[in-house]
């Protein structure tokens, strides 16, 4: 007997994960990785937060720990500590009893429940706007969760590598009543280009204007500018204007726990009443795809979150971690500068986050990548915590001659 | 108010709810949340048993709904090779950058070996398809999306509806909704008799033979759950020609092994007598139970195919389901199951604590069945010693269930399935009093 599946064909690769593969096979000693979505320390090392080694040490001493399972929803102080932290402890949401909270598998999980509970129970034909340069597994989510293909909007003017604020108005305006908008509440990926407080305020005004149910993406909150409050500043005044939302958050980035899986969503409604409900349909959906969420790292980041000295240590930690992001972008620009790299490079500082839009073409991209071992994404998306200063003055020249010698094309 | 009214009747959650806003007539003045419409799901039924047991003052209680293994004080057990791990883990200052979409290759091989025995023609030769998955849930979701999106028409086209899953009736109630919302249709088979607590054999084979041909049929490895019954080698072997004859797809599911009978490779011959017939089976497992690594989530999900270029194939395939529900998978668990079983010594700890909470299991239904001879009772208790794994599905009716909890404080779920990880040395003679005074 063969299989019942002998004639699958197989899927093409990620386009992210098939380049850190390509990496890791190329002997070149001057490789330098910029696809890499993951902070690295000044010597090019992973990092885990000290906070967050002390508090397994503490779990792993512990006799009382158990593996028993979590509920659907997972560790309850998790949920509400996660809740306070992006929505403000004083939330008038959350005072309101209007916040549904469930832990997710970091913001892809959140994202996948947060989508499907909208299939599911809202309308299976929803419309989901996504920003037109947008992480990609994003357009995965949204159709395997059950709803249509998603639409984009305008988001970067190629030009100044900042928003295209009016396109991005004159596109969300023609969103049906009940659209889904995805929005990155700061650093976006892949562009680093967030809108400023008066655009925000903008995009909330078309938000309002056609009804539209934002759903917000927040995996660097606290990474992207060192302070949580300024990074949570736009899923806070759209809540402070009493709409119906979603919020994902992710602690991949900013607690350094990637591969734990930890995250959480939020149903935020703009009545209270129905909390229950929508609790139970996001344990149920959440029951039919794992169950219950992994364990470990919501207990690690519970007692993070719950504790005073923990989390002043982990603001700490925050703030050295978006330091030396913005540290590479600095001397980037800087080398680029003193090399004389044809363009305009004050896009490098003025966007935040570890993604930075360069401009390159797919074309110059393959140069550098063929020339000099620099890897990144065809979109000419580079991480700059790939960056350090060994490396820094070497991107820079392949970046200069990829540039002068390599015309645009794309 | 008018809203809370009509959504009450919507006591099941409806699926693609096209439309939630009500009639003109009925339209608030105040806009209310798009969520407001939703739905509120059925209770979990087993919560309700601990929630219960929870408020429940009496110092002789019992909870029998519990599904995790306790030790014989009712206490939950972390195996002492699962504790060394870990700290050996935390000494190791390992990084926590993200595993793969198909999670960590090492435990994955391991995985495999273990449910399909080291000399596995197609495990040695890579034609395994496999992946890391969310404990057994995972396996089954992923198993579910892989069928609904390639399992063709028995001529090799494509299907012009959904597959169809045939789970034994009862099953685990997290299944059906599983392979629903994986697109795929959900039938059922004979499996239990309430006369005799057994196996109806014939009524399993008739309705396998019965069923469209090419249907996928999810089994028990071994501890079928909720019911404790199996079939034994014998019938194994013939449901194994019977699927053979009518090409149904066989799924196994393997919660239990080596938590059943003590032993790893006993547990697993019923897939294993699958595999030797020729069947390329699909195979979810849950390292919960025989880990105790419930809350960490590890399992794995395998296909058996002809060809690595096959198995390539398949597991391109799964990735691109992982990605879109959760990117890759979480790594605590999976380490904690490599050390132990990369270190000898801790590999014998956990096969011998393993073993340990499967006997003490066995002990606890002899015990039970003993008492409630010794008590007289006239009903017979035979199907506690029969049945095997954690459940027993006892028989007890609806009203005895609810008497057992109002009068005696034992709690237990509805269709009368006692945890025996609920049941330990001190308190089985109360609960084998309790059980004869509510069914003589």
């Amino acid at each position: 007997m063969s299989s019942i599946f002998s004639s699958v064909p197989t899927a093409p690769p990620d386009a992210i994960l098939g380049l850190t593969a390509q990496f890791r096979a190329d002997p070149d000693p001057r490789k330098v990785n910029l696809g890499v979505g993951a902070f690295r320390t000044s010597s090019n090392k992973p990092y885990v937060l000290p906070v967050v080694r002390r508090v397994e040490q503490q779990l792993a001493d512990d006799p009382s720990a158990t593996h028993e399972y979590l509920p659907q929803d997972g560790l309850q102080s998790f949920c509400d500590a996660s809740a306070r932290l992006i929505l403000g402890a004083d939330s008038p949401a959350l005072a309101d009893g209007r916040v549904t909270t469930v832990q997710a598998l970091s913001g892809t999980g959140a994202l996948r429940v947060g989508f499907a509970f909208v299939a599911n129970f809202i309308s299976s034909s929803t419309a989901v706007y996504v920003p037109k340069q947008t992480w990609s597994n994003h357009r995965n989510v949204i159709p395997a969760a059950g709803l249509p293909r998603a639409l984009e909007y305008r988001y970067l003017d190629p030009s100044t590598g900042a928003v295209d604020i009016a396109a991005l108005v004159e596109d969300l305006d023609k969103a049906p009543a009940g659209s889904i908008v995805l929005l990155h509440g700061c650093a976006h990926n892949p562009t680093g280009a967030d809108p400023t407080q008066a655009q925000w305020l903008q995009i909330l005004d078309v938000v309002k204007r056609r009804k539209l149910v934002p759903f917000f993406d927040n995996a660097y909150q606290g990474f992207a500018s060192g302070s949580l409050e300024t990074d949570a500043w736009s899923v806070r005044t759209f809540v402070a204007a009493g709409l119906d939302m979603l919020v994902a958050q992710s602690y991949a980035k900013n607690m350094g726990m990637y591969g734990e899986r930890v995250g959480a969503l939020s149903v935020v409604a703009s009545t209270a009443g129905a909390e229950d409900a929508v609790r139970s349909q996001l344990k149920a959906t959440i029951r039919a795809m794992y169950s219950s969420p992994p364990k470990h790292g919501a207990m690690v980041a519970a007692a993070i979150l719950g504790d005073e000295k923990l989390f002043a240590e982990w603001e700490g930690e925050l703030v050295k971690m978006s330091a030396r992001i913005m540290d590479m972008r600095v001397k980037l620009k800087a080398a680029l500068e003193k090399n004389a790299t044809p363009g305009n490079w004050d896009r490098i500082t003025s966007q935040i986050g570890m993604f930075s839009y360069t401009g390159l073409t797919s074309q110059q991209v393959t140069f550098m990548r063929e020339k000099y071992h620099v890897y990144m994404t065809a979109n000419g998306r580079i991480s700059m915590a790939g960056l350090t200063d060994d490396t820094v003055q070497y991107v820079a020249d392949a970046m200069k001659d990829a540039v002068e010698s390599v015309v645009k094309q794309d | 108010m008018f809203r809370q009214t009509l959504f009450r009747h919507l006591s099941r959650p409806l699926p693609r709810l096209l439309s939630t806003q009500p009639s003109a007539a009925f339209a608030p003045a105040v806009p209310t949340s798009r969520f407001a419409g939703v739905p509120k799901g059925p209770e979990d039924a087993i919560l309700g048993v601990t929630v219960a047991f929870n408020a429940d003052p009496n110092p002789n209680k019992i909870n029998l709904g519990v599904g995790a293994y306790r030790d014989d004080v009712g206490l939950p057990f972390v195996l002492s090779p699962v504790r060394e791990a870990e700290r050996r883990i935390v000494h190791a200052q390992h990084h926590m950058e993200y595993l793969p979409v198909a999670g960590s290759r090492t435990f994955v091989d391991k995985a495999i070996r273990l449910a399909y025995g080291e000399h596995n023609h197609h495990v040695k030769t890579g034609q395994v398809a496999s992946i890391q998955t969310l404990s057994g849930t995972g396996a089954c979701r992923m198993a579910g999306v892989l069928i609904q999106r390639f399992l063709p028409a028995l001529d090799g086209g494509p299907r012009d509806e959904s597959p169809l899953v045939l789970l034994p009736n009862p099953s685990w109630a997290n299944h059906a909704a599983i392979f629903r919302d994986s697109g795929c249709a959900v039938g059922q088979y004979k499996y239990y008799d309430p006369a005799t607590k057994n196996l109806d054999f014939e009524g399993c084979v008739s309705s396998l033979e019965d069923a469209p041909d090419g249907s996928v049929v999810l089994l028990h490895a071994c501890a079928h759950n909720p019911t404790g019954v199996d079939p034994t080698p014998e019938q194994w072997a013939k449901l194994s020609a019977v699927l053979k004859e009518k090409r149904h797809q066989p799924l196994f599911d393997m919660a239990y092994q080596g938590f059943t009978s003590g032993d790893m490779e006993v547990d697993a011959a019923s897939v294993r007598r699958f595999v030797d017939d020729g069947h390329r089976i699909v195979l979810a497992q849950s390292f919960s139970k025989n880990f105790g690594l419930y809350g960490q989530r590890v399992g794995c999900l395998s296909v058996l195919t002809d060809s690595q270029e096959e198995a390539l194939a398949i597991d391109s395939q799964l990735k691109i389901i992982a990605r879109p529900m959760y990117s890759n998978p979480p790594i605590a668990g999976v380490r904690i199951v490599e050390e132990v079983l990369s270190d000898p010594e801790l590999e014998r700890q956990w096969r011998a604590e393993m073993k340990g909470m499967a006997e003490r299991i066995i002990s606890m239904r002899t015990m039970l069945k003993g008492y409630l001879e010794e008590l007289g009772s006239a009903q017979n208790w035979d199907h506690i010693t029969n049945q095997n794994g954690m459940f027993c599905f006892s028989g007890i009716s609806k009203e005895q269930v609810a008497k057992l909890r109002d009068e005696h404080s034992v709690y237990l779920t509805e269709n009368g399935r006692i945890s025996m990880a609920g049941v330990t040395s001190q308190n089985v003679g109360y609960l084998a009093d309790a059980v004869h005074k509510v069914t003589k």
